[in-house]
């Protein structure tokens, strides 16, 4: 029997096995491979809630899926064509993921008594011969045996082989998808320099997996993606939070400035804190606080000493610091706290992705707090957009919030990096230093952007104080004065707002610039509403599509884009928060779509939903 | 004047030209006045002080000092302090608190800034009252302490701040009180040449919701009998006649009659290295001193261990010899890069 050999526009692939099979570096092997082979692609690990739950249970199952295709990709994909599974809680976990007619390669070693029983299927039940009548199409293969007759002279344990099964199964699939095994070998060679035996033998399975699915027939079809259509360039794959880490380094370089990250321990927001503590040689001190409050209260008093102040942290965790970043609106200095936005409220789900801080972001504090609030659109944005706050708070002396979401901080894309010749100049200069025979220094006079001056302690002749307590306008000195809180009060709005003048003006993402529905969306719900979008549009459908960054204050002519349309739909991971900041700032009547389920939206979902308000096909609903 | 020299300054050059708002009789004022006769005699110049407080009236501490200040919120003074003196080595970091605001909301910072080690001084004002908020018992109020709060007394039991210092590892603990400037500026003096985190409790009177609470040490006829100034390298002597030491039998502590039997050779000699002597001389707290035990005056203790902030510079500078100058290009591109087109 030959293989037919079938070219793909995309596929979606999941790996999923319990927590200590591997099955995150296996797919983001096969990511960067995928990368290397010029695809475009979007991934999505989908962590198990526990730090360990028992092995072989359905709690323990971690899973990763990427969307890849000779296409532009911008989400990882609703349902996957090919599922791996590892054992039968994952089968259990993940078969709702499967499109109907999927491949499922199982690791038939998984599906014993006893694994049956840890996913809580009965004594008798057969789990691969019940999917296999229900049009799926199960490739069983016994991954540990096959890889510990592809080691046995390997001189390791049989401990130790049974580790390499994640690379025995990733080398079936690379040859399940045409895929070169080099990326991968040059991997495991330098991760495991210090140790060549094991290093080998990784190898050695990941290309007896592919010699395996060559040799045996298992497959009636192998397949191609070519590569896809990308703006030229150079590129490397990048997650939310790596980006994010990259973005504040950056901005710590460009400023010239030094950088303090105060932060502490919260998922999914630490592996910025891990990522940033590794850059102290570009003159960044990460500092694990004692708590949320500390962490951002620290931040601030490296700003007034004239650090870039930066906190990191998640929703439960900005709750805690609300009082620190009115403190820092009143002070005036510069700060960027970030939100990797995870399900609440409280704990709610912390390994699951939501966009439901938003309101927090924009007013969540005691008095009339104005911030600015920006948020990425996908991983690789999450470095212009951290970027971009750094330079917001610096230049305008303001807190500044990134929201992020678990989604796209763990999420990975192609990157189209740019060289720092690239990166927009951050201006910022400390106040000069007085003499005695200059008049008194005026801590809270304003330039044109009615930004005051950054006066840094070591500074001879600008001793001063500030504090929470309502300041006088220019001296900074306290007031009790009714009119002058009320300036000043609008004083911190208008600085706030100022900032728009920087701002780009919103473009289309999609579409034309009029017509029946206008798809508006911030943050990570960016790759869904896109690809659905878009899709429509090839379809011939009146459908637009804008991304809003700017959140606080909104683009200035983001009333009149909203305007052009006759329905403006805001689908968000939340019950509905960017519609009311929408209808109150443009009164402008827009519809929400809202699922606040944990995960990103469906492509499908979405297409259905803008379809409904389209007048092209009647249905109006 | 050439820019390198430093100028003469007195304590009147570090007090802004914002008006005091304590009370009249308030225990603050004499504090304020000796940080200011410090000032000039510690050979800083006025722009790299920065004082530092939370909430609280000694809190308003930094308005009324002509250098760098920051009021900031309730609790958080430590945290912040620790940000700015982590970042800026090169500042002199001064951190004003009361029993409120550094033993209660802000109890977590404290002890953190303790075993850290960060090089500031902090002053914690002990009145052992709420007085911004008008008169509710705090956290070294005694048991029973009748107040708004406690219309039936407090059941609460107070801290030992010292103990509390010495538990967290503090590497220098000392008290000192309001009514005795001249001491209190030996101890401001010994604080600030003192590398790490400087703890010293003050106690200080509120004239208006606690007056009268440190009598017993503060009065002039009093305190010689129930105050212990310690002297480094100087037996525990104490009375009106200098007739009362406190002797160590083994890790016991008790009084002796200097006139009865005993020397001053006889007594315990202070050792302010002595981290397990200062645990004990901390524990000479009994509310009015009940137990015949002298409330301890001075340095209880003095460590030397590795600021934080210079710890954190010395890894700065592994990392940068390790990694070599930082290359933006280099770590925007990462490792493995394809090219598109």
């Amino acid at each position: 029997m030959s293989v037919k050999e079938a070219s793909k526009k995309t596929a979606t692939i999941r790996f999923a096995g319990d927590s200590g099979d591997g099955m995150q570096l296996t797919g983001s092997q096969f990511t960067n491979t995928t990368a290397l082979a010029g695809n475009d692609l979007s991934t999505l690990p989908d962590f198990p809630a526990e730090i360990r739950a028992p092995a072989g249970t359905v709690a323990g199952v971690s899973g990763f899926q990427i969307h890849f295709g000779s296409k532009p990709i911008h989400a990882p994909g609703d349902m996957c064509d090919v599922l791996v599974v590892m054992n039968a809680a994952a089968l259990k976990a993940n078969i709702k993921h499967l499109k109907s007619g999927g491949v499922i390669i199982a690791n038939v070693d998984g599906f014993g008594k006893k694994d049956l029983n840890l996913a809580k299927y009965g004594p008798e039940a057969d789990p691969l011969g019940e999917v296999s009548t229900q049009g799926y199409t199960v490739v069983p293969v016994d991954v540990t045996k096959m890889t510990r007759e592809s080691l046995a002279e390997s001189g390791l344990t049989f401990k130790e082989i049974d580790r390499s099964k994640n690379m025995f199964v990733l080398g079936i699939v690379y040859w399940l998808y045409s895929r070169s095994l080099e990326p991968t070998i040059n991997f495991l060679r330098t991760k495991f320099a210090k140790n060549p035996q094991v290093a080998e033998a990784n190898v050695k399975a990941l290309e007896d997996g592919y010699t395996f699915g060559a040799a045996t027939q298992i497959f009636t079809e192998r397949y191609s993606v070519g590569p896809a259509k990308i703006e030229p360039g150079r590129y490397r794959n990048i997650t939310g939070n790596e980006a994010a880490v990259i973005g504040l380094t950056a901005a710590a370089k460009m400023s010239g400035i030094p950088m303090f990250l105060g932060s502490y321990p919260i998922t999914p927001a630490s592996d910025i804190l891990h990522g940033l503590a590794r850059m102290k040689h570009f003159n960044i001190i990460t500092y694990q606080a004692e708590d949320e409050i500390a962490a951002i209260t620290s931040a601030i008093g490296a700003a007034f000493g004239g650090s870039l102040g930066v906190t990191s942290s998640s929703g439960p965790g900005i709750a805690l610091k609300t009082e620190a970043i009115a403190l820092a609106t009143i002070y005036e200095l510069p700060l960027v706290i970030i939100n990797v936005q995870r399900a609440g409220p409280s704990t709610g789900m912390p390994t699951k992705t939501e966009q439901a801080d938003l309101l927090q972001a924009v007013y969540g504090r005691a008095g009339e707090c104005p911030v600015v609030v920006v948020a990425p659109k996908s991983p690789a944005d999450c470095f212009d957009s951290i970027y971009e706050a750094c330079k917001i708070a610096t230049e305008f002396m303001i807190p500044v919030m990134f929201l992020s979401d678990g989604y796209i901080a763990n999420g990975a894309e192609p990157w189209k990096y740019p060289t720092p010749d690239q990166l927009a100049p951050i201006n910022v200069a400390y106040a000069k230093p007085r003499s005695n025979d200059d008049e008194a220094f005026k801590p809270y006079t304003r330039n044109e952007n009615l930004v005051r001056p950054w006066a840094i302690p070591g500074t001879k002749g600008l001793e001063h104080r500030i504090g929470g307590i309502e300041k006088e306008h220019e001296t900074g000195n306290i007031s009790y004065d009714p009119d002058n809180h009320h300036f000043m009060v609008q004083m911190r709005e208008n600085k706030r707002n100022k900032v728009a003048e920087m701002l780009p003006l919103i473009e289309m993402e999609e579409g034309e610039t009029s017509g029946d529905v206008l798809v508006v969306g911030w943050g990570s719900t960016f790759g869904s509403i896109k690809e659905a979008v878009s899709e429509l549009v090839e379809e011939g459908h009146s459908v637009s599509q804008i991304h809003i960054r700017h959140l606080a204050p909104f683009p200035k002519n983001l009333g009149e884009v909203l305007r052009s349309f006759k329905t403006v739909l805001i689908p968000e991971i939340n019950s509905g928060q960017l519609i009311k900041l929408i209808r109150d700032q443009y009164f402008v009547d827009a519809i929400g779509y809202n699922k606040v389920r944990g995960v990103p939206f469906a492509v499908e979902e979405l297409k259905a939903t803008i379809k409904g308000y389209l007048s092209t096909n009647g249905v109006q609903s | 004047m050439k820019s390198n020299e430093l100028e003469v300054l007195t304590g009147k050059d570090f007090s802004s030209d914002q008006d005091v708002r304590w009370c009249p009789g308030c225990g603050d004022y004499t504090i304020l006045k000796q940080v200011q006769n410090v000032m000039p005699e510690l050979g800083i110049p006025k722009e790299n002080i920065v004082f530092v407080a939370g909430i609280g009236c000694s809190s308003r501490f930094p308005y009324y000092m002509n250098t760098y200040g920051m009021h900031t919120i309730h609790g958080r003074a430590p945290a912040i302090a620790s940000g700015l003196k982590i970042s800026r080595p090169d500042l002199s970091v001064w951190m004003i608190t009361g029993d409120g605001d550094s033993l209660s909301i802000g109890g977590n910072h404290l002890i953190h800034v303790l075993r850290r080690n960060v090089d500031i001084n902090i002053l914690l004002f002990n009145n052992e009252i709420y007085g911004l908020t008008k008169g509710q018992y705090s956290p070294t109020s005694k048991e029973g302490t009748k107040t708004k709060s406690t219309p039936y007394g407090s059941l609460d039991h107070p801290f030992n701040p010292l103990s509390l210092a010495l538990g967290a590892d503090s590497g220098f603990v000392a008290r000192a009180m309001d009514r005795d400037p001249k001491h209190l500026n030996t101890v401001l003096h010994r604080a600030a040449s003192h590398k790490g985190t400087s703890f010293v409790e003050i106690y200080q009177n509120c004239i208006v919701f606690n007056d009268g609470a440190f009598d017993l040490y503060t009065d002039k006829v009093s305190r010689p009998e129930s105050a212990l100034y310690l002297e480094q390298g100087q037996p525990l002597i104490f009375g009106a006649d200098s007739s009362k030491g406190v002797r160590l039998d083994g890790m016991r502590p008790e009084i002796v009659d200097l006139n009865n039997g005993y020397s001053a050779e006889d007594l315990w000699i202070h050792d302010e290295h002595d981290h397990m002597k200062a645990y004990i001389l901390s524990r000479f707290f009994a509310v009015g001193n009940e137990d015949g035990f002298p409330r301890p005056f001075g340095v209880l203790f003095e460590q030397n261990r590795p600021p934080y902030e210079e710890l954190v510079r010395e890894q700065m500078a592994y990392a940068l010899k390790k990694n070599g100058a930082p290359d933006l290009e280099a770590l925007l591109s990462g490792d493995e890069t394809w090219v598109v087109g």
